[in-house]
């Protein structure tokens, strides 16, 4: 007999509305009251049609019940027993994506010692004296000539300088950015550039070149003055928040053209998101906040544990929430984690690889190696190529053949899958010793986060659709 | 779609792809329905429609009692089997496989 089953889906509410998101599709459709009733019918077991029929004829007309059937076998939110539908094949990009974002580490040195810091700290991978410790010029420019080569037919392309402290080496974020442009120019291209900084060097002259030059910024900071200055001091132990501070404000107030965001890190003493994004969006100005947990193995000290995961989650959840009423009212809100999040569930995107490391972006070193991204620059472990070589194509397609979220069987099951893809390398370097293992750790805060950031799409889709508009 | 909103852009694809209807070959496939890719055993090499060697079916890949199958699940084209749906869910029932207990099938009446 032909018995119908439920297919792959989180079922989640909006609005009053119920709605799925749809696995491994990554669709979301709003149900009506019958699709509704044929998906709790078969939560009891496998129903024929012709049972589900019977089941619902005294509310619904068996050609109503028939319609919502196919209309749900049709979207594979319910499949045959008998013919399940095909499992998505392992396959890599059909045609070789191009380079969109080059990340260059324009100098491994850094005026500030953070407890935390991935690079310097306890976790590091690369040991910064074996490598110099500032881009030069000829490096610069290579790498330049290497996005341009790399992008192929792409009409623009992303130069971000990132570091260490990426303003200790200002001088040759002018050069490369003075040489970006005038390739661009002759290629007829443009070239957007953005820079990382912890903000202590952001004097008048350098946020001159960021306003003439449409430079977007981001400054790493962790909240305010007791938070900030936990973990984010100079070598001799001083914090770092009342040094920054006024030169952030200056930069706010004279950067117009483009966002300037803060990037927080959350460590199992910095927690209270809540309070971390009023003092950075509502005192300090910030277009936007985004937040991190530490990257660590999980012995440290500061490393976010299971108690830590919840209270961070009950957090994040209190923002979105925040960042819902705001929508609703149309106010703008600077969650940038829910933003980016409600972005990739309106398109529909159900992710190979976690991240474009490897594909559309890569790191330089400070040598010109070029490596997954900015976070693995500098290791020889992890490099695909040099700027003046090229992309070694064996490696990235022994990378793309290692990383596919199909080479993942923890990942298997999980219906958030489309959207974490087993989630950051690095972070999956630093916990388990290698890039390809999914970051286990988290599932259980990702699955509940993602289906809180369902909740809000579902009632923006609900009760404010023109919102979601802005992603089409 | 009218039990089911489609409300992200995938959802919208999935259904645009779903709205294809049946359309004979010679028409060119719906207007604005991008490409039409055809369904259904004329577009395979299905063996069971054809006579082997000695013209004959013995000695065919598969058996020809396959069809009544190619017709009843995998063809889109409403072929001349009972409604299993409604009617007759169970009509292949006592039919373990096509080639030996074909007869077994129920004989179905409106």
């Amino acid at each position: 007999m032909n018995r119908l089953r439920r297919g792959e889906y989180q079922a989640f509410t909006g609005g009053d509305a119920h709605f799925l998101y749809l696995v491994p599709s990554a669709a979301v459709v709003r149900l009506d009251a019958l699709s509704q009733a044929v998906l709790d019918s078969l939560a009891e077991g496998d129903r024929s049609p012709l049972e589900l029929t019977d089941t619902l004829s005294p509310r619904w007309s068996a050609d109503d019940v028939r319609g919502s059937i196919d209309e749900l076998l049709g979207m594979r939110a319910i499949h045959s027993v008998a013919a399940p539908p095909p499992k998505p094949i392992a396959e890599k990009p059909k045609r070789r994506i191009p380079l969109q974002t080059l990340v260059l580490n324009v100098t491994s040195k850094c005026n500030l010692s953070c407890g935390y810091c991935y690079e310097y700290g306890e976790d590091k991978i690369v040991e910064a004296s074996t490598k110099p410790r500032f881009m030069n010029e000829t490096v610069a420019k290579q790498s330049v000539d290497f996005l341009f080569t790399e992008a192929g037919e792409s009409p623009s392309v992303n130069l971000t300088f990132f570091g260490g402290e990426t303003l200790l080496n200002f001088k040759m974020l002018q050069t490369a950015l003075a040489y970006a442009r005038e390739r661009a120019e002759a290629l007829g291209k443009v070239v957007n550039a953005s820079l990382t900084t912890n903000a202590t060097l952001l004097r008048e002259g350098i946020v001159d070149w960021i306003v003439e030059n449409d430079v977007g910024v981001t400054v790493s900071i962790d909240g305010a003055r007791e938070q900030q200055d936990k973990f984010r001091t100079f070598a001799n132990g001083m914090g770092s928040y009342d040094i920054i501070v006024p030169n952030i404000k200056m930069l706010l107030a004279r950067h117009h053209r483009r966002p300037v965001g803060a990037r927080v890190t959350l460590t199992g003493q910095n927690l209270d998101v809540t309070s971390i994004y009023k003092h950075l969006f509502h005192e300090l100005g910030f277009w936007e906040v985004g937040f991190a947990p530490v990257t660590t193995t999980w012995q440290r000290e500061y490393a976010i544990e299971d108690k830590g995961f919840q209270q961070m989650l009950g957090g994040f959840q209190a923002l979105a929430k925040d960042f819902l009423d705001a929508a609703l009212a149309g106010r703008r809100h600077g969650f940038s984690n829910v933003r980016d999040t409600l972005e990739e569930i309106h398109k529909g995107m159900s992710k190979a690889y976690p991240c474009g490391a490897g594909l559309g972006l890569m790191g330089v070193a400070t040598d010109g190696d070029v490596a997954l991204c900015h976070r693995f620059a500098g290791s020889d472990e992890h490099k695909l190529g040099s700027v003046s070589e090229g992309v070694d194509r064996a490696k990235q397609d022994g990378y793309l053949d290692r990383h596919h979220i199909a080479a993942k069987t923890d990942c298997a099951t999980c219906w958030a899958r489309p959207l974490c893809a087993g989630g950051c390398y690095h972070e999956a370097h630093t916990r388990y010793g290698s890039t390809a293992e999914p970051n286990l750790h988290y599932c259980e805060w990702i699955r509940a986060w993602t289906n809180t950031c369902l909740e809000v799409y579902g009632t923006l889709a609900e009760r404010k659709p023109e919102y979601l508009a802005q992603f089409d | 779609m009218k039990h089911l909103k489609p409300i992200n852009q995938k959802a919208q694809r999935i259904e645009a792809t779903l709205q294809n209807d049946v359309v004979a070959l010679q028409q060119g496939g719906a207007p604005g329905t991008g490409p039409h890719i055809p369904l259904g055993c004329s577009f395979v090499f299905s063996p069971g429609w054809e006579v082997d060697s000695n013209g004959g079916t013995s000695g065919l890949c598969q058996p020809v009692e396959r069809d009544l199958f190619d017709c009843h699940i995998t063809c889109f084209w409403p072929a001349q089997v009972p409604d299993l749906y409604n009617h007759a869910p169970d009509w292949t029932a006592k039919c373990a496989s096509a080639q030996k207990d074909w007869r077994k099938i129920d004989l179905i009446f409106p």
